[in-house]
């Protein structure tokens, strides 16, 4: 059938291989894979809670019993003011940002590497691989916010049109995570050093992020947490979710945009020049 | 259609290899920072080597082509596939591609075990270049093709390797590029399976008019489906042109027509056993075999034909045909033995020589020669040689 109409790849200009030279197709193999990264999002979703008893439910008891452990510790037992917010919400609110990072993040650095196989014997855009691990983490986290919308209507937080605000946030998290995960993506398949230094770098960002205390109690830290871009992502959803009873911190907004735009661009300069010889290395 | 649809230029692609210590740890890249920082010794370059897996290769692919690329293990083949498919890039030269292109490195690349026969079929049609609506529209066809109806639910875990890899080939098979390049894929399954993936690429070169590069080390799988063929040695094309004489060219760069013998020289034995390798080019078997005796005999040479399997094809003997031939008596000497035309299909053979003088038996070398030969007569369609035989006759039919 299609064979006998003029496919349309050959109306099109041709397609040069030369060294260095594949730039000019990228974006638009990109485009063209776009199907490509649902499949394998869809694959790693289905794949991941098939053979556990309790499916899907893993999604919220990992984050429910991690709430319960930051409120115990940074609540009750560093006594760390919560304002007029239960502080189970106040973690959950931080918990959200915090998943989608650290899921996209941890995923992307295993995913060239548990994808050996596709990559020495298939073409296409290798970023497709990496945002694969993003949109993972991020329906992971849309089944935890489910849940915590809910939790605040129930503790008597109406929403406010802040909420409305809150994809914008949510993007900005995943651009973060992306960023960080082309990074590690690209140093794990050179170097598997960094297989062991990502749970690592995750540990200690736990703690550098605001996801059990509030910044907005701890003045004099501000302006050093604001370097890190997600505290601003952190702030963001609380104040989106938590109908504004926390303050957002506009100018660290500032600094963590910048930021972002830094780690995002280094990182895709640095994928993009070690991505033609993933398969040679991997 | 004479524009080439596939034009390859200067092509080389350089690996480098790194001996023992200077691996891609980042330890060893930190000590070697420091090494050549404070030490400035020559040791870590002299533990890299510059490999060329290709090198200066040049061809061009006609729209609707179906090329054989042959060649020995590490002669390249793998890796101008994966320069072509993009995998990986070349380190020199360029290529330029006119259509859209579909690589089967590997069957069933992307499937999951733990995802059912439906769900792999569209996460590996994507993974090939398929779009959701392609795979939708061919998704009964394939289904048909692979002949796992029954199990589309189930995990493909738990099926047979053989289901697998029909499922797989199904999908490939229903790719519909311009260039569609075959790695060796057909090494898998049972003997029919291959046939019905050689019927189907033949389907898609000649029915569908697309253009197929084919890797293959099984030569007559190459003689069926392929019209031209490249032949790949050491990184270097050396050859290129019709697939017959491609075939030829690389069963002569490899084979052993000859072979030397080694017997005490007490009693009359065979020294040489050789295949004229011209002679089997232009489709004549000519047998020399080589003797050597303490003390004159008149040579009887017996030579028996069989198939790659061990099935005897046709043996002749001077014993057997008495009188018509009866050389002199001689020490040592080479009698020479005709076959013309050989009436064979392509395929591997075998020699087994026996030497006597009229009464006595004296020597015996089973099977000790393989050589390939290549028929004159191109079928392609033909059945293998273990379904109608070996012999080649001229069948009338009216």
């Amino acid at each position: 059938m299609s064979h006998l109409t003029p496919p349309l790849a050959r109306l099109q200009q041709p397609l040069i291989i030369e060294a260095g030279r594949t730039e000019r197709h990228y974006w638009h193999d990109l485009w063209r894979y776009r199907e490509l990264l649902g499949f394998l999002a869809w694959r790693d979703i289905k794949v991941r809670y098939k053979q556990a008893a309790l499916g899907a439910a893993w999604a919220i008891v990992q984050p429910a019993v991690q709430t319960l452990l930051l409120t115990f510790v940074f609540g009750k037992l560093a006594k760390m003011p919560g304002g007029d917010v239960p502080y189970p919400l106040l973690v959950l609110a931080g918990l959200l940002p915090w998943q989608l990072f650290a899921g996209a993040f941890s995923g992307a650095g295993s995913s060239l590497v548990s994808n050996a196989h596709l990559i020495s014997k298939v073409y296409f855009p290798r970023l497709i691989v990496p945002l694969s691990a993003v949109v993972v983490a991020l329906i992971d986290m849309l089944i935890l916010l489910a849940i915590a919308l809910p939790a605040c209507a129930f503790s008597g937080i109406t929403p406010t049109w802040r909420l409305l605000l809150l994809p914008l946030f949510t993007l900005g998290t995943m651009l973060v995570a992306l960023g960080a995960g082309l990074w590690i993506t690209a140093l794990t398949v050179k170097y598997r050093d960094f297989r062991f230094i990502a749970p690592f770098i995750l540990q200690i960002g736990m703690f550098v992020t605001p996801v059990g205390y509030r910044t907005d109690f701890l003045p004099n830290w501000r302006d050093w947490l604001a370097l890190n871009p997600l505290t601003s992502m952190v702030e963001g959803f609380r104040w989106c979710l938590l109908g504004g009873r926390t303050e957002f911190y506009a100018q660290g907004l500032c600094v963590s945009l910048a930021i972002t735009t830094l780690l995002l661009l280094g990182g895709l300069w640095y994928f993009r020049t070690t991505e033609r010889r993933f398969a040679d290395v991997i | 259609m004479s524009d080439a649809i596939i034009k390859v230029e200067g092509l080389g692609k350089r690996y480098t290899l790194h001996h023992q210590a200077r691996s891609g740890l980042l330890r060893d890249r930190i000590a070697g920072l420091f090494h050549n920082t404070f030490q400035r010794t020559k040791t870590a370059a002299a533990t890299e080597e510059e490999f060329w897996a290709l090198r200066d290769v040049n061809f061009t692919v006609n729209p609707g082509d179906v090329v054989g690329i042959i060649g020995r293990n590490g002669a390249g083949k793998s890796t101008l596939l994966k320069i072509l498919s993009r995998i990986t890039e070349p380190t020199t030269g360029r290529i330029t591609i006119n259509g859209r292109v579909a690589s089967l490195l590997e069957v069933g690349t992307g499937f999951h075990g733990e995802l059912s026969g439906r769900e792999n079929i569209f996460l590996n049609g994507a993974i090939l270049g398929m779009t959701r609506a392609e795979i939708k529209k061919k998704f009964d066809e394939i289904v048909a093709f692979s002949e796992v109806e029954k199990f589309l639910d189930t995990p493909v875990k738990h099926y047979s390797s053989g289901m697998y890899v029909r499922l797989a080939f199904a999908v490939a098979a229903h790719l519909e590029p311009e260039i569609l390049i075959v790695d060796e894929v057909l090494a898998v399954g049972d003997q029919e399976f291959q046939k019905k993936c050689l019927g189907k690429m033949h389907e898609v070169a000649s029915g569908q008019g697309r253009t197929v590069l084919f890797v293959s080390h099984n030569t007559s799988a190459l003689l069926n489906v392929c019209d031209t063929g490249i032949l790949l040695e050491q990184g270097r094309l050396s050859a290129q042109g019709d697939i017959k004489t491609i075939v030829n060219s690389y069963l002569e760069t490899g084979l052993q027509r000859t072979q030397v013998f080694s017997a005490s020289a007490d009693r009359p034995h065979i020294t040489t056993l050789e295949v004229d390798a011209d002679a089997l080019a232009a489709g004549d078997l000519i047998v020399n075999v080589g003797f050597r005796s303490p003390c004159p005999i008149v040579p009887v040479v017996g030579i028996v034909l069989s198939t790659d399997k061990g099935q005897p094809i046709s043996g002749c003997n001077g014993r057997m045909i008495g009188s018509a031939w009866r050389p002199p008596a001689a020490t040592e000497g080479v009698v020479k033995a005709r076959l013309s035309p050989l009436l064979l299909h392509s395929g591997v053979y075998f020699i087994s020589i026996w030497l006597s003088d009229p009464a006595t038996d004296y020597d015996e070398r089973r099977n000790a020669l393989q050589f390939t030969f290549v028929s004159k007569n191109f079928y392609p369609q033909c059945p293998s040689i273990d379904e109608i035989g070996a012999a080649d006759f001229a069948w009338k039919w009216e």
